[in-house]
């Protein structure tokens, strides 16, 4: 589904992905670890197409496309979604408003049909419960005056409604309590398929009990320094990731 | 005579005064104060002129420099095709300023006049013309004070609580320029209710000048819910002047969502002259190409008890320039006022420009004001945020201007009316994404 071959990509004059390879096929779980400010973020932003990236060699190809050809909003047509690590706030936009006005847009990058109010209030009143996102918070604004728990669920009702193909979760679990933590993994979980691939971002095992991953991989300095099982997050839990910074450094 | 040190006069300012000679050496119109008050004003223009960058109140906005010419009063013309509804209204035409045919039918407690007529019955609601304005000089409203003669008069019984909006559509016509001197007076007696929209509309190619003021009385416990849409040709000069005195247990809310016009100017002196009132001040500007708008806002808290909030959003695309001036004054008497201002600027090209200017000046010790003012772009990562979630650029960029100025928008109590300003602003962004 997803292949990235050889990305460098920088910030200004800063290169932050130094060389990076990666392959994600449909239907798997991949998870990405690695020390803080290894360019993990920044990779979620390289795919999600945020301006002020520059990629300088290398390529990713998304379902046999050229990712990097296409804006934010195509990508996100084409099934790329990312939960970002600090949802931002949007005053004056009502969360119902945005979500709506999300996937229709969506639909008709993709020559669909828009999707009608009362099959669009079903799908929410159906989703946003799961989630623990109320009424009252479906009408204001977007992440406005939502504690960080909240602004996580709520990045994910989108991601439930939108229905990605990749879906990027970057650090889906900080600032979670355990409670909604297991909500975070139960609506991840709920969206697991076959034609689904996901990448999930964390420093911690934890979120790993909930989400489990079919590849683990180890970030730093700007590339991947060792891909694994499961089994490869308990390991990097014990050991920290001093041995892969020096490695890179 | 004059030991002013003034300039010259410009063509337009001697223009003026030569116009005004010209219906002042006509004989009288009305009573003697209407011709002491037209005189005054004369004498008043004839003295300071057109303002420049140098009179304080004006200094965004050189008045004196971008009037070059005047053209001569509109006469009469004949009425242009309606503009579109804006919500069910009972409608008053103006054209030129002069009041077509009025509606009949009018609900119990509500009366028209057209000023014409009032003044030549010698009616007595005149005596409120004009009783209540600015201490200091204002150009605008000496101008439009020497011409008067030809507006309404909105009178609302008291208690009536009038079902309908009343709409005052306020149109040029004409195959040349020209131009227009409007007086408004709108008396609202004790426990009255009223909606009221005003609107200004003209032909874009013409290079019009529209001097605009509306007086209004609100008497004790009276309500009155204002919409002001500002849509003048594109060519044209709008010099509005909008001033209204608050009796006691008051509530007025004004929004002004300003479209239209080269060259813009409102003045607003919102006075309370009783205790625990309410009076809200609020607006959109939306400006584009090399348009000027200015809004001046004078609140006076003359007595205590009273709250005022001022909240105005400026989006301005291309070369366009905003003015935001803002004064609340509150009086030694006027303790435990509650005074909030806001002037905040959306930037939507580097050449746009905004100057902020909110003030306070207070004179009693037990008070609640506060003021600020913002100007910037769209911020890029909320952009992104929505471009990342399929919204493409445009669309994002629509939510987001949509969104600035709908904090002002969802002051209008009236839900329809709210509704038509949303439609409006809809219509001028999708106008500007092409
Ligand atoms: N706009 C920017 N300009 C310059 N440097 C930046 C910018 N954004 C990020 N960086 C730098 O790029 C590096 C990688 O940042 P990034 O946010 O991708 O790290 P991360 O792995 O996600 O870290 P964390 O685990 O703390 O979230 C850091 O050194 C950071 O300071
Ligand atoms: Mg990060």
């Amino acid at each position: 589904m997803l292949e990235i071959k050889n990305l460098h990509a920088r910030i200004g004059d800063k290169e932050i992905i130094k060389g990076l390879d990666l392959t994600i096929p449909a239907g798997e779980v991949h998870a990405i670890m690695g020390p803080n400010g290894s360019g993990k973020s920044t990779l979620s932003y390289v795919l999600s197409g945020k301006p002020g990236y520059e990629v300088t060699q290398g390529s990713v190809t998304f379902l046999g496309e050229d990712l990097l050809a296409l804006s934010a909003d195509q990508r996100a047509a084409a099934g790329i979604f990312l939960a970002f690590q600090y949802p931002v706030e949007v005053p004056g936009v009502a969360n119902m408003t945005f979500l709506r006005s999300a996937l229709n847009a969506q639909r008709r990058t993709r020559g669909e049909e828009e999707i009608s109010t009362p099959d669009f209030l079903r799908l929410v009143k159906e989703k946003a419960p799961l989630l623990g996102i109320s009424q009252e918070m479906l009408r204001r604004g977007v992440n406005v005056g939502f504690s960080g728990g909240e602004k996580k669920r709520n990045e994910i009702l989108q991601m439930a409604l939108l229905e990605p193909k990749l879906c990027v979760l970057d650090e889906a679990d900080s600032g979670l309590d355990i409670d909604a933590l297991k909500v975070v993994a139960d609506g991840v979980n709920g969206l697991r398929a076959a034609d689904r691939a996901f990448l999930v971002i964390t420093h911690y095992q934890r979120l790993l009990d909930y989400i489990v991953p079919d590849v683990v991989h180890v970030f730093a300095a700007g590339r991947i320094v060792r891909t694994g099982g499961k089994e490869l997050a308990l390991e990097l839990e014990e050991t920290g990731y001093a041995a892969y910074s020096q490695d890179a450094a | 005579m004059n030991a002013n040190l003034r300039p010259v006069r410009t063509a337009a300012e001697q223009s003026l005064i030569d116009m005004l000679d010209a219906r002042l050496a006509a004989p009288p119109l009305g009573s003697a104060r209407l011709n002491d008050l037209r005189q005054e004003a004369r004498a008043a223009f004839a003295d300071n002129g057109l303002p420049t960058r140098r009179v304080e109140d004006w200094h965004y906005t050189d008045l004196r420099a971008a009037l070059r010419g005047v053209s001569p009063l509109a006469g009469d013309a004949a009425e242009p095709a309606a503009p579109s509804a804006f919500v069910e209204a009972l409608r008053v035409t103006l054209v030129n300023g002069r009041p077509q045919t009025l509606p009949s039918d009018l609900p119990p407690g509500l009366t028209l006049l057209s000023l014409a007529d009032a003044i030549a019955a010698d009616h007595p609601l005149l005596e409120l013309i004009a009783s209540d304005g600015p201490a200091q000089y204002d150009a605008a409203l000496a101008l439009n004070t020497g011409f008067l003669g030809e507006g309404i008069i909105l009178h609302v019984a008291a208690g009536a609580q009038i079902p309908q909006a009343v709409e005052i559509a306020q149109l040029f016509s004409g195959a040349e320029p020209g131009c227009i001197f409007t007086r408004i007076l709108v008396v609202v007696e004790d426990g009255a209710a009223l909606r009221l929209i005003e609107r200004f509309e003209g032909p874009a190619e013409r290079a019009y000048l529209d001097n605009a003021v509306i007086e209004l009385r609100l008497g004790d416990g009276a309500r009155v819910d204002h919409v002001r849409v500002q849509a003048e040709g594109e060519a044209a000069t709008h010099l509005g002047t909008l001033a209204t005195t608050l009796g006691r247990e008051t509530h007025y809310d004004l929004f002004v969502l300003t479209l239209g016009a080269a060259l813009s100017r409102l003045t607003v002196y919102g006075r309370f002259a009783g205790h625990d009132s309410h009076m809200g001040v609020r607006g959109a500007s939306l400006l584009a190409g090399a348009r000027h708008a200015d809004v001046t806002l004078f609140v006076d808290h003359a007595v205590a008890r009273c709250e005022s909030r001022e909240l105005f959003k400026t989006v301005l695309a291309d070369r366009a320039r905003g003015v935001f001036q803002g004064k609340i004054i509150v009086r030694p008497d006027a303790q435990k006022t509650d005074g909030r201002m806001m002037s905040q600027a959306l930037l939507l090209s580097d050449d746009a420009e905004m100057d902020n200017k909110p003030e306070l000046e207070i004179f009693a010790d037990d008070v609640q004001c506060g003021h600020g003012a913002t100007a910037g772009a769209l911020d890029d990562t909320t952009l992104f945020y929505l471009m990342s979630r399929g919204l493409p650029e445009k669309e994002a960029e629509m939510l987001l201007i949509q969104a600035f100025a709908g904090e002002a928008v969802e002051f209008v109590a009236d839900a329809e009316m709210r509704e038509a300003i949303t439609a409006r602003l809809t219509a001028w962004l999708a106008l500007r994404a092409g």
